[in-house]
């Protein structure tokens, strides 16, 4: 078990492709961490320059206090669970469980036991003489997974291990996986871009964009405080509500009329509104409370989704679509104008130009 | 419900064909048949009469402990150029698999061989290994070995084996390869993590891999040594010295065209073709179902 320091590290393919610009995480011992980006933000290959399958351009890589930038990856003291598996088709469970304890040349009877000991904890006992083409795929994932565990390694690394299975296999071993990092105790890069997976399995969710770190923090921080429009519309869905507002005359302007009544303590003569769909609430069906949001919304569509149903809409000159998360079965007509309001708290606000929160000081004036 | 197509009957399936079938026909089914039939005929080399005589020019040939030697010779002969091309294109495979740069020019390079005339071949090496005016002689003369095939058997022996082997090395890089392409990268990169070498990734998680293409090329390279090895022997050695490099397909030719005895020479191609026949039947029964992993 050990500590991993990412410091700044690139990667440029050949080519010239910058896959990863300059990505800094300090994983403490026995932390889970979860990459989680959009496609081709370089999540794989920042999991493979930590493995050693990709060389590093630049920046250092600590494992424990060991400087492990050219050390090969059999020697990083690393376990690597890939998205197809990889397991080896010609050697059966067993020896794909013993495989890697035997190429560091571990006694007969240890290997067996801890073969075993991998395999009753990941429920494969009873395979262990099959080969991996004669188990189901939710099999051939614990078998990967018992090849990482037997090894007992100072981190594993995962990319994707899931995600060839079917949701409800998917949602048993997001669990299981949990419970056996926690148990085990062993330091954990975990990459997905299922947000779900991302935000159940993580300590600290690293979110990637552009091969560059947008947020670090817990999966409730990153909920709570997006650090960016990106961070606020890639995680949690439906995805955050963000309006372009900009001032004038002290009231704030969506597509230059005066839809939205809401009071910022700023000075900034524009921003970006952000509101999540569950924090937008139809006037109509709530109790009175204290808004810091109030606006018309055209009813377009409403999605029924079992408990809740999704409303959505446009505000304004329809040049905005609105999202509104609602308890219980709601019919709206379509055309239909409803009002809804939200909290101040509920409110984040940031830089239109880059697209960085901003902390208004005091928070919001309540309208 | 599976619902068949159905077409007009037509003449032009038929028409398509034709072209292959008839090339089959005239050129192999034609020539055997003709084979069986000389097969069981011996024949006067003076006056060109011919007698039936059933299957005395099998027996012939199984009673005569010179065909015998030949026969042990060819099993040699195809082993070794069998084992050795195989052996260098799944080293050379094994590296191109590895590199990143440059790998077409390297590849390109590999398949030329494939493309000269055994013929060709065959004079290059006679050239190279010329006991008195061949570079390579000379280089070995150098380091105190006396290469004179022309006197030593084993030797022409050796020469015909490396020779044979050389042009059939591209052929088996290519299989190789691509059978190693297509073993996933994630396999290789699982095993390297696992603490595997270069070397120990090869032996135990490539080549296992690719069984089956190695089962493949070694009926096709023993198909190859027993067939088209005819024109690189006739060019470096002419079956000699001594016979030292006569194999059954030379022998055919040489009993045949030269010794005249057209009987006997059927005989020895029919008994070749059955060989080919039976490896064949092996390779189509066997590559797919026992080769697996
Ligand atoms: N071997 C390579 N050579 C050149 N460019 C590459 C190579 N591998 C990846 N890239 C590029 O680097 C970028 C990051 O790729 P990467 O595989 O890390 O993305 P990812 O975040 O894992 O995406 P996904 O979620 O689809 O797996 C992409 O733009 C990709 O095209
Ligand atoms: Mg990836």
């Amino acid at each position: 078990m050990a500590s991993i320091q990412i410091n700044n590290l690139r990667k440029t393919y050949d080519g010239g492709v910058q896959a990863v610009k300059g990505v800094s995480i300090d994983i403490k011992d026995g932390e889970f961490i979860v990459l989680v980006g959009p496609s081709g933000c370089g999540k794989s290959t920042l999991l493979r320059m930590v493995a050693g399958l990709e060389t590093i351009t630049d920046g250092e890589l600590f494992i424990g206090d060991r400087l492990v930038n050219t050390i090969e990856p059999a020697d990083r003291d690393i376990a690597m669970v890939f998205q197809n598996y990889a397991l080896y088709p010609h050697m059966t469970v067993y020896n794909n469980l013993a495989y890697g304890l035997k190429n560091r040349g571990f006694a007969k009877a240890e290997i067996g036991k801890r073969v075993r000991k991998a395999a009753e904890i990941l429920e494969i006992g009873e395979y262990l003489e099959r080969k991996p083409r004669q188990l189901s795929g939710g099999q051939r994932q614990r078998v990967a997974m018992g090849r990482a565990i037997v090894r007992d390694p100072a981190a594993f690394l995962f990319d994707e291990p899931l995600s060839n299975l079917d949701a409800k296999l998917r949602v048993q071993m997001r669990l299981e996986i949990r419970k056996l990092q926690k148990e085990l105790g062993t330091t954990s890069l975990y990459v997905t871009h299922d947000q779900l997976e991302a935000m159940t399995l993580a300590d600290r969710l690293v979110v990637l964009s552009g091969g560059e770190v947008e947020q670090i923090g817990s999966p409730i921080d990153v909920y709570e405080k997006p650090a960016s429009t990106f961070v606020a519309t890639f995680i949690g869905s439906p995805a955050m509500n963000l309006l372009p507002l900009s001032k004038d005359d002290n009231n704030w302007k969506l597509d230059n009329s005066a839809v939205v009544d809401v009071k910022l303590s700023t000075d900034l003569a524009e921003l970006t509104l952000g509101v999540r769909p569950e924090d937008l609430v139809i006037e109509e069906l709530s109790e009175k409370f204290d808004t810091g949001l109030h606006t018309a919304l055209k009813v377009t569509a409403v999605e029924p989704v079992g408990a809740e149903s999704y409303v959505h809409g446009t505000i304004g000159e329809g040049s905005v679509d609105i999202v509104v998360r609602a308890p219980g079965k709601l019919h709206f007509e379509p055309g239909q104008i409803l009002k809804v309001t939200a909290k101040p708290d509920k409110l984040h606000t940031f830089d239109m130009l880059t697209g960085k929160r901003i902390e208004l000081q005091g928070t919001l004036e309540i309208a | 419900m599976l619902k068949r197509v159905h077409f007009q009957p037509s003449v032009l399936p038929y028409l398509l064909v034709a072209p292959q079938i008839l090339v089959t026909l005239v050129f192999f089914l034609w020539p055997a048949g003709q084979a069986l039939y000389q097969s069981v005929l011996i024949e006067d080399a003076w006056t060109g009469n011919s007698e039936f005589v059933w299957f005395e020019n099998f027996q012939l040939l199984f009673e005569d402990t010179e065909y015998l030697s030949v026969f042990y010779r060819t099993g040699y002969f195809a082993g070794a150029v069998a084992l050795t091309a195989m052996f260098f294109s799944l080293i050379l495979a094994g590296f191109a698999d590895r590199i990143v740069k440059g790998s077409t020019i390297y590849r390109t390079l590999l398949i030329w061989p494939y493309a000269i005339a055994p013929v060709l071949a065959g004079a290059l090496f006679v050239f190279m290994f010329d006991p008195t005016l061949g570079i390579l002689a000379y280089g070995l003369k150098l380091i105190g070995i006396d290469w004179n095939h022309k006197l030593d058997g084993d030797q022409a022996m050796l020469l015909v084996v490396i020779a044979a082997a050389w042009k059939q090395i591209p052929y088996n890089f290519l299989f190789f390869l691509a059978a190693m392409q297509s073993i996933p990268k994630s396999v290789i990169e699982a095993a390297s993590i696992d603490g595997a070498g270069p070397i120990k990734r090869f032996w135990t998680i490539i080549f296992p891999l690719i069984s089956p293409t190695t089962f493949f090329l070694l009926v096709i390279n023993v198909v190859y040594a027993f067939f088209d090895t005819f024109g690189i022997i006739h060019a470096l050695t002419d079956g000699g010295p001594a016979n030292s490099t006569t194999v059954l397909v030379f022998k055919v030719f040489k009993d045949g065209f030269v010794g005249l005895d057209l009987g006997g020479s059927a005989a020895q191609s029919v008994i070749l073709m059955s060989l080919v026949i039976a490896l064949t039947v092996v390779q189509f029964r066997f590559v797919e179902r026992k080769v697996e992993y």
